[in-house]
């Protein structure tokens, strides 16, 4: 019964049943399943199924959202009881994210920010036309490992580069390390302005900020390859 | 016969307009900018200054669309009515604001600089197909505070024809408005007889930021026509349904008109848009999309049965190079653009979604407007009866060349397209040297900048010009504009 409700949950995730997720965690917690197992076991398992569909071409964005969106529900519920075993689960790292001053575009910052967060990332989402001084105070505050910063205009990248030197400027550059991204946003403008890392979608930001905090160096993320060769998508179509 | 595309039914055309009304009311519409927002709650919308959310009846908004201008003309800077927005007019500008340019020679989409904008503005002066400019180009070799009105003063010294522009600022637009005041010798004349439209976008889902509402509200105290570009995303911005996407589409549209014409009573203001339906795969936006253009052509549709002016963004590429995905993307785009009969088609020479023009795109695209606008002119008898007595006279023989009637209708009938189109023999081409559409494109950009004569202008708007612009500039720490080639 509890492997099967396991499995359950990693298929529900993998379907985008965000209801039904929730609703089986709920119940895996009531036949007796430690929480810490409903994650590694079911949850988990699910949003890297996921990941993977996407990078293959098979899977789209709007499943990828419904996916961390579910996570998210069910590990609100959770927390609670993580917390009364007084157990913690240890966070991939804590991430503060956000779109700079002036820019208020918000579907590739959020998109990140959810699949972070369904990757196990403690992420505090700062959310869009964010001032840069809010940057470095939430970072100061949650000492966080990693700050995610976003712009989709031409005239907003720079600010990117403003934050970097803020964080600088307060001798926080050495303790966090710096992600852009948006869709003006190339490898050499983040090398330019001294960020660690850049990746073009959101399971590659995941697959760096893992990088970054595991290796602590700077490692870069091209395009994902197109794993998938056209013969399957026909094949698929047909 | 004019041959015309429609997408929607009535009803539908009916329920998209009640549920935009609709959502005026609730959700309503949020205004990041006080103006816009004192002059809504005066009319009568429930305004939440804190929320910065307005209700707006749709009695308010009916009564904006009626007094709405049905119609209005561009100006050339001879004073020539040369853009008609309006019915079913169809006229074509280059894409504006290209953060990039397609480098003839590398490929590289690079940085532009003054350089690239005057050759720019020059060469759209001399393509036929082309009725209007556009600012096409931000250039990367002035500070950015200046980057929009640069554009305008780089183009208001070379070209003739009227121009679809914008401000980034809400302080450069005054300086742009004293640039155009100063090109046609006052404000009345400006008013009398336009010569530049300003872009005005609105941001999905259904808010205006503090900027884009205040260069609305300035424009129409202004009698500067406006130009609305709504652009719901579907499925990230907007509903991913076609037709929820133009329901967006429509009340940000409402919007807008509402907020001009609460500025300024009967101010000129376009039902215009570049929505897309969002690319599920990479996050984009791609404006090559069949979505993308079904969406597009249907707000025409809802524009044009408010009685409003319209204006698209059909025919851009979202390919890197001039290639094969970019020819039909752009022939797809135009040819549907002219069909639903949208008055402004801002598409010739982008790349890259919206991000990159390229010159070689910019001719080729000339030819496929060249076709579409062809293809509107529609099939006529011409003579009547149609062909009888001609094919009586001629019989058997196949000697139409010859005849009166050819020499007569040809030139009408058959639109020839310039070198960039092949339709050599294969050995004739390969006596040209077996060139690429590409390279025919390129060697075309070349003959057209051979016959482009700077227009006449007096020494002293030139110098009053360069003196808005560089007053301008110094403002922001730059003090010497780059040169122009007469400098």
């Amino acid at each position: 019964m509890s492997i099967e409700i396991l499995t359950q949950i990693t298929t529900c995730i993998v379907d985008g049943e965000r209801d039904t997720t929730i609703e089986l965690t709920r119940q895996a917690l009531e036949v007796g399943l430690e929480p810490m197992t409903i994650i590694d076991q079911g949850l988990m398992p699910g949003i890297t199924i996921v990941g993977d569909k996407f990078s293959a071409g098979e899977y789209f964005l709007p499943n990828l959202v419904i996916a961390g969106t579910a996570m998210q529900k069910a590990m609100a519920l959770l927390e609670p009881e993580l917390r009364a075993r007084q157990q913690t689960r240890e966070a991939a790292g804590t991430v503060v994210i956000g779109t700079v001053k002036g820019d208020i575009h918000e579907i590739g910052k959020s998109l990140v920010a959810t699949m972070l967060s369904a990757n196990g990332f403690e992420v505090h989402d700062l959310g869009v036309d964010v001032p840069t001084e809010t940057f470095v105070a939430k970072v100061k505050e949650t000492g966080a490992d990693l700050l995610g910063l976003s712009a989709l205009l031409t005239t907003t990248m720079t600010v990117q580069r403003e934050v970097i030197e803020a964080l600088e400027a307060d001798g926080l550059r050495t303790q966090v390390k710096v992600m852009v991204g948006g869709a003006p946003v190339t490898q050499s403008w983040a090398e330019r302005i001294g960020a660690d890392g850049y990746a073009e979608d959101a399971i590659g930001a995941v697959r760096i900020a893992q990088q970054l905090l595991e290796r602590g160096r700077i490692v870069w993320v091209r395009k994902r390859p197109s794993t998938t060769p056209g013969a399957d998508r026909r094949n698929r179509a047909c | 016969m004019r041959p015309k595309l429609k997408l929607l039914s009535d009803e539908m055309v009916n329920q998209i307009i009640n549920e935009a009304f609709a959502a005026l009311i609730d959700p309503g519409v949020r205004v990041l900018n006080e103006e816009a927002l004192n002059l809504l709650a005066e009319a009568g919308a429930k305004v939440n200054m804190e929320t910065q959310v307005a209700l707006i009846p749709e009695s308010i908004v009916r009564h904006a669309l009626e007094i709405s201008p049905s119609e209005f003309y561009l100006y050339t800077l001879d004073g020539e009515p040369v853009v008609h927005y309006g019915g079913d007019s169809v006229q074509f500008d280059p894409c504006s604001t290209a953060v990039t340019i397609l480098d003839s020679e590398t490929l590289e989409h690079r940085a532009p600089l003054t350089d690239d904008l005057v050759k720019f503005v020059k060469l759209v002066e001399t393509i036929p197909q082309l009725d209007a400019q556009s600012t096409a180009l931000i250039c990367f070799d002035v500070v950015e505070e200046i980057a929009d009105l640069y554009r305008l003063y780089i183009a208001l010294n070379f070209m003739r024809k009227p121009i679809v522009t914008g401000a980034f600022r809400k302080d450069t637009l005054w300086t742009m408005k004293e640039m155009l005041v100063a090109t046609v010798g006052g404000e009345a004349e400006l008013v009398a007889k336009p010569v530049a439209v300003f872009d005005v976008c609105p941001s999905p889902p259904l808010m205006w930021s503090d900027l884009t509402c205040q260069n609305l509200i300035d424009c129409a105290r202004s009698g500067i026509p406006s130009q609305l570009v709504s652009m719901p995303l579907a499925g990230a911005t907007a509903p991913v349904t076609l037709a929820g996407a133009v329901v967006q589409h429509t009340a940000e549209c409402m919007s807008g008109v509402t907020i001009c014409q609460l500025a300024k009573e009967g101010a000129p203001v376009v039902w215009g848009g570049s929505p897309a339906a969002f690319d599920m795969r990479e996050g984009t936006t791609p404006m090559g999309d069949i979505g993308t253009w079904m969406i597009d052509c249907a707000y025409i549709q809802v524009g044009k049965a408010l009685n409003m002016p319209t204006n698209t963004y059909l025919g851009l590429s979202d390919s890197k190079v001039v290639d094969a995905q970019c020819g039909l993307e752009s022939a797809g785009g135009t040819i549907l653009a002219a069909l639903v009969g949208a008055n402004m088609v801002s598409a010739a020479g982008m790349l890259d979604f919206e991000s990159c023009q390229s010159y070689e795109k910019l001719v080729i695209d000339a030819e496929i407007i060249g076709m579409a606008k062809r293809l509107i002119a529609g099939i006529e008898a011409r003579d009547d009866p149609i062909a009888m007595t001609l094919m009586r006279k001629l019989g058997h023989k196949g000697a139409y060349l010859a005849e009166p009637h050819t020499l007569k209708w040809f030139k009408k009938e058959l639109y020839i397209p310039s070198e960039v189109i092949d339709r050599s023999s294969l050995d004739g081409w390969k006596q040209k040297g077996s060139k690429t559409a590409f390279e025919r494109a390129a060697d075309r950009v070349n003959q057209l900048l051979a016959t482009y004569r700077q227009p006449a202008m007096s020494e002293e708007l030139r110098a009053e010009l360069r003196r808005i612009a560089s007053s301008a500039s110094q403002k922001f720490g730059m003090d010497e504009l780059p040169p122009l080639p007469q400098d």
